[in-house]
């Protein structure tokens, strides 16, 4: 994946952002989606009519930079059981997940 | 539940009437509803009762030191994206069923802070993804007025819950037009603040750049007193704006002279229906009336604001969605065997066809090789569209046009093309790419009765000034 023109999407880019997505994708939702993303993206594409040079893109909208504050600690008062109790699995107070190695 | 917060703030003084009776009213017109509307994910009954209990024992004897607060036994819903007690926060999806927010947001904290009681969690699109609260993994919400089509979206259940009279006001989010479409299909209220200014701690974030907390009501005086219970900075959320004005109530703000008004030309185009457009014409009228200036604008890149929303968003929406892993709560796919799978199975469970196409194009559109052609693209073309805006602003005061294309459309009439759907969202989503305030306001009804609305866009920070010109429509209609 390192054209940078816009192409229509194939079904092994769907697989792909499936995967980078971390989302199971059955090859019947793939053929799916790759149609709705192509469509979706056809739309978007209208934007290639606009002429942006020497235009900056926008990030934020009201201009705030830098927002900081005393380095004191805020209390958030949330609760250590509160916050593990809606965790999947728990092991002596410690979030627990399949084994890695 | 008919009357104003005003009027039921009156009758509580006066006691006529007691808070355990006003949340027992809620409650019950919302059961009432249930099997006809599909309004609410989970009542928050027992924490409301408790609380109306004790702020009506606080009444009686007067223990309370100071002034009761500004909402005072007041019974209100909220979207289930907000994080609440008493409930679990779902975000109407699959994937947070199992949830229970470990802490408050800040908007509900405000309105707890001045005596309003939250009596439930009620239906959304999940995530906030959609215009009719179809993509509810809890079945749709239908709309007020007919039952037969749908409620808008995606604050659908915040919306038909203020139209039928269950509670006097809700809160919703916003991010291309969730609290404005809905407001607009049920003939109410429904205020997109400017980008910041209430504390989005404690909401489930869908699109950092333009999630803004929505305020619905049935009058402007109502909505503004809500918007102004919640309005101010917040240390946990480090976008909201650093200063607010002293009030946003319109009795505080009057409009003070003939204002210059610019009706929007792109929204008044041929994708405007026609029974919409006679009653923005009829309100261009009641303007016209009120000793104000209107005449028609140009933002020639507003036809292009869709393209640009549905690219900036789905981005912002894969990388807010990215937290849902199956592992520190919400769903986790029981079949899973190792971590990736615990990842991979929970998503592809949890959430549903719309997420799913939002996180992919998202991806997608962020992915090495494509984030200059499509991200970066639409962000410099949301630049301009900025600048368009401001240039529009040095002349006017404030921009009308309608809020969406049509009135309620049929439910299923557009879940079967993703595209299609977008289109209900093509008139809400510049102010949000912008920043900008704007107002949904009642302006009677198309064919088949259906509400319509007319959108009021404002200047940043203009908040108050929309309502002062909200307020002066009311009177007329």
């Amino acid at each position: 994946m390192t054209d940078t023109t816009k192409t229509t999407i194939s079904i092994d880019d769907v697989r792909y952002v499936a995967q980078l997505s971390k989302i199971a994708v059955t090859d019947e939702e793939a053929a799916k989606l790759q149609g709705e993303l192509n469509a979706i993206l056809g739309y978007a594409q209208q934007l290639d009519q606009l002429d942006t040079t020497g235009i900056e893109p926008t990030y934020q909208v009201t201009g705030l930079t830098n927002v900081d504050r005393e380095d004191e600690l805020i209390d958030y008062s949330v609760d250590q059981q509160a916050l593990l109790s809606n965790a999947p699995h728990v092991q002596d107070n410690q979030i627990k997940v399949p084994k890695v190695l | 539940m008919s009357k104003t917060i005003a009027e039921l703030a009156a009758d509580l003084d006066a006691g006529r009437v007691t808070a355990v009776q006003l949340v027992k009213e809620a409650l019950t017109a919302l059961k009432q509803s249930q099997d006809e509307y599909n309004i609410v994910i989970e009542l928050t009954e027992d924490r409301a009762l408790e609380r109306a209990r004790a702020i009506d024992a606080d009444r009686a004897v007067g223990t309370k030191p100071g002034k009761p607060g500004r909402l005072s036994g007041i019974p209100f819903v909220a979207k289930d994206n907000f994080l609440a007690f008493g409930a679990h926060t779902t975000a109407a999806s699959n994937i947070l069923r199992p949830f229970m927010a470990p802490y408050q947001s800040t908007a509900i904290e405000r309105l707890e802070a001045e005596g309003a009681i939250l009596v439930a969690k009620v239906n959304l699109d999940s995530f906030g993804h959609g215009a009719s609260t179809e993509n509810s993994d809890f079945g749709p919400t239908k709309n007020s007025a007919d039952t037969e089509r749908v409620a808008g979206g995606s604050s659908g259940g915040s919306a038909v819950a203020v139209a039928l009279g269950a509670v006097p006001f809700a809160l919703g989010t916003d991010t291309g037009g969730s609290t404005r479409q809905p407001a607009s299909f049920n003939g109410i209220i429904g205020h997109k603040p400017t980008y910041g200014s209430i504390s989005r701690y404690g909401v489930v974030a869908m699109a950092s750049s333009t999630d803004t907390i929505g305020t619905l009501a049935r009058t402007i005086d109502d909505a503004a007193l809500v918007f102004d219970c919640m309005a101010g900075k917040d240390e946990r959320d480090s976008t909201t704006l650093l200063d607010r004005p002293a009030s946003f109530l319109p009795a505080d703000n009057p409009v003070g002279k003939k204002l210059k008004i610019g009706l929007v030309k792109e929204y008044m185009g041929k994708a405007l229906a026609d029974d919409v457009r006679q009653q923005v014409m009829k309100r261009v009228d009641d303007l016209r009336q009120l000793g104000h200036d209107v005449e028609e604008v140009s933002l020639p890149s507003l036809d292009l604001s869709l393209a640009i929303y549905y690219i900036v968003i789905p981005a912002e929406v894969s990388s807010n969605l990215a937290r849902y892993d199956g592992v520190k709560y919400g769903l986790s796919a029981e079949q899973a065997k190792a971590l990736d799978e615990v990842y991979g199975l929970s998503r592809d469970e949890g959430f549903n066809a719309e997420n799913k196409r939002r996180i992919l194009i998202g991806t997608y559109v962020l992915s090495s090789g494509y984030y200059d052609a499509y991200y970066r693209k639409a962000q410099t073309a949301r630049t301009i569209l900025i600048n368009e805006f401001n240039k529009a602003f040095e002349q006017y005061d404030l921009l009308v046009g309608p809020v969406a294309p049509t009135t309620a459309f049929k439910l299923g009439e557009n879940t079967d093309d993703p595209l299609k759907m977008y289109l209900a969202d093509l008139m809400t989503v510049a102010p949000s790419l912008a920043g900008l305030p704007a107002t949904s306001v009642p302006s009677g009804t198309g064919e088949h009765d259906l509400p319509v609305g007319l959108q009021l866009i404002g200047k940043q920070r203009d908040d108050a000034l929309l309502f002062a010109v909200a307020k002066q429509l009311e009177g007329t209609k």
